[in-house]
């Protein structure tokens, strides 16, 4: 075990480093794809926290991505850069203030309903933004240039720069696993664990669990709003798709995909499903199948559900857990 | 006169989403899956009753073949994928039902294109009653109306009164004891899947002919039948018809007096039920 755990900790450093040094040596193009994918391991690992540790199965985490991305695009002026200092704090304070106003309801539920309520929640924010002309109805708006992270004359980092906002992205997702993973190790975060595995034994200890769910759906839902902001600056654009049921899907699938519980599978998980994506829709390989890449990303999803139910990092510790004990027989 | 109007399509919208739900609701209740694709299955009947009616010529020969085109495509998926989910968390219930529906889209769209399509209204019932001089009532829509409530009643008498109903039921309150006492619950289950997919693809294709056919359409319904699942309690066919109606009327009147808020209306009315009852309306346990 303890093999395989130290294993999993140079696969992680290793993986750290070739993304930090990666600019070095790609193109723009694939700078921008793995910008992407680290954008959506920060929001895989958000739902780790409430589905992965807490075993809330949430069918709405793009309500709170989108909502974090309208933010930005309202209070961006036009043609002009908004301040990161200012807009990312206050969109991550308008998110957390939207998950918690919908966590205190949501929570009340519990299983199957829980799925279908936040899945509710999340559309009934897709039908604001796209029904009333709040922020620019169904066509969306554009972000027209990107935030800036000046502090009066000193500038050092352009996020207009590709580099730069890949080097700001991948700091964030480091951040953003290393408070999660301290969250997950501290008391707060082994209570979570035990709602998981028995709420009712939990309740009987005296734990409050309902406060407990709600910190972590409050928590989730913020680190979901910052993947959103990071999203809207790296595309310029928002529109109520990336609220819709089908982006929650999707980053549902990526968690399933690397591995729930873990963290780091939900890195695996994003990165993994980025990439099949651009596999089927190579016209190269899948000729002229690649433009109907979403019936091979169907079929692909369910073959992943039926045969690899426990995901693609389970997989890898599984093959570590392999070769420690032939090295040590 | 025009509020008459508006409740009556109101009704009739809710007695569509009521043949949806309650295939939904079933399949909750009894078998404990979540099915995402029951929208596409609602798709799946319209474009049916599209190619169909092309084929036949007659809407009233390719409801029937489409009926049981369904029927066997609930099977099917039953004994292939689903019956492998019963054990397992929601979670991969919702994942797989997810990829069922990016599979469904894509083969709607290779094999009918991305346009939409209109299908005729028999014309045995193409015509309209006058309400006064100046308004009139499609019968069509009276029709849908009138076969959903002879849908209903039908399957309140299959479930309440016949031996089929019984292990249905059965299956309902407790699995484990049903199957003991030698229900053949795996039959029953193939069962009440087929006839989900069933009752959502013949709502698709009675209503294919007013709401027209396009692509996209089930996952918009689809999460209107969630509400009303969620609304009128999981497993309850009475709640389904109570809160499909709800929905029904509240989201008519909803585009008629305040058109931009309509699509929250439903919402906000959830949420009103949830904190009232999280558990929905007549849920028994």
């Amino acid at each position: 075990m303890q093999d395989s755990d130290r294993l999993i900790r140079w696969l992680i450093v290793l993986g750290a480093v070739c993304l930090a040094l990666f600019p070095l040596a790609g193109s723009t193009f694939y700078l921008q794809l793995l910008t992407k994918i680290m954008i959506m391991a920060i929001f895989a690992m958000s739902l780790d926290l409430i589905v992965g540790y807490t075993g809330l199965v949430s069918l709405g985490q793009s309500a709170y991505f989108g909502f974090a991305a309208y933010m930005l695009a309202l209070a961006s002026p036009k043609g002009a850069a908004a301040s990161l200092w200012l807009t990312l704090p206050g969109a991550l304070a308008a998110t957390a203030a939207l998950s918690l106003a919908i966590g205190l309801l949501v929570l009340r539920t519990a299983g199957i309903y829980f799925i279908m309520v936040t899945l509710a929640f999340a559309q009934m924010l897709y039908y604001l933004f796209h029904d009333t002309g709040l922020g620019g109805g169904s066509d969306g708006i554009y972000i027209h240039v990107r935030p800036s992270l000046a502090l009066g004359d000193f500038n050092p980092v352009n996020l207009a720069d590709h580099t730069h906002f890949y080097y700001l992205v991948f700091a964030l997702m480091l951040g953003a696993y290393l408070l999660l993973r301290a969250v997950i190790a501290s008391p707060f975060g082994r209570v979570l664990v035990a709602i998981r595995e028995n709420p009712v034994r939990v309740r009987s200890l005296g734990f409050q669990v309902f406060n407990y769910k709600l910190g972590a759906f409050v928590l989730a839902g913020t680190l979901a709003g910052l993947a959103g902001y990071l999203s809207a600056c790296q595309f310029g654009f928002v529109n109520p798709e990336i609220l819709s049921w089908h982006y929650s899907g999707i980053v549902l699938m990526m968690l399933l995909l690397g591995g729930m519980g873990r963290l780091y599978g939900a890195v695996i998980g994003a990165f993994a499903f980025i990439l099949v994506q651009e596999l089927f829709s190579l016209e190269a390989l899948f000729g002229d199948f690649a433009r109907r890449w979403q019936l091979s990303m169907g079929v692909f999803i369910v073959l992943v559900v039926l045969l690899l139910p426990r995901g693609l990092s389970d997989l890898v510790e599984r093959l570590g857990r392999g070769a420690a004990k032939r090295a040590a027989g | 006169m025009d509020y008459l109007i508006q409740i009556l399509n109101g009704v009739q919208y809710g007695l569509l989403l009521f043949l949806l739900a309650s295939g939904l609701t079933l399949i909750f209740g009894i078998m404990g899956v979540i099915n995402l694709a029951h929208g596409s299955f609602y798709m799946v009947g319209a474009y049916l009753a599209l190619w169909l009616t092309r084929l036949t010529g007659s809407l009233w020969l390719a409801l029937p073949l489409g009926v049981l085109a369904a029927v066997a495509l609930g099977a099917l998926l039953e004994w292939a994928l689903i019956r492998r989910l019963y054990a397992r968390d929601h979670l991969y219930q919702v994942l797989l039902t997810f990829g069922l529906i990016l599979v469904f889209e894509e083969l709607r769209s290779l094999l009918f294109g991305n346009d939409v399509h209109g299908v005729p209204i028999p014309p045995a019932l193409n015509f309209s009653i006058p309400l006064t001089e100046t308004l009139s009532y499609p019968v069509y829509r009276l029709f849908i109306s009138g076969v959903c409530l002879a849908l209903a009643a039908a399957m309140y008498l299959v479930i309440r009164k016949t031996r089929l109903g019984m292990m249905v039921r059965a299956g309902n309150s407790n699995r484990e004891m049903a199957q003991v006492l030698g229900v053949d619950i795996p039959l029953v289950f193939t069962f009440v899947f087929a006839l989900g997919v069933a009752l959502a693809a013949f709502a698709g294709m009675i209503a294919a002919p007013v709401s027209s056919v396009f692509p996209g359409m089930g996952n918009q319904i689809l999460i209107i039948c969630f509400v009303v699942v969620v609304i009128g309690g999981i497993g309850s066919i009475t709640g389904a018809m109570v809160a499909a109606l709800l929905i029904g009327i509240a989201d008519t009147l909803g585009k008629v007096l305040l058109p931009q808020f309509s699509g929250m209306a439903v919402y906000l009315l959830m949420a009103v039920v949830l904190i009232w009852r999280p558990r929905g309306l007549f849920q028994a346990t």
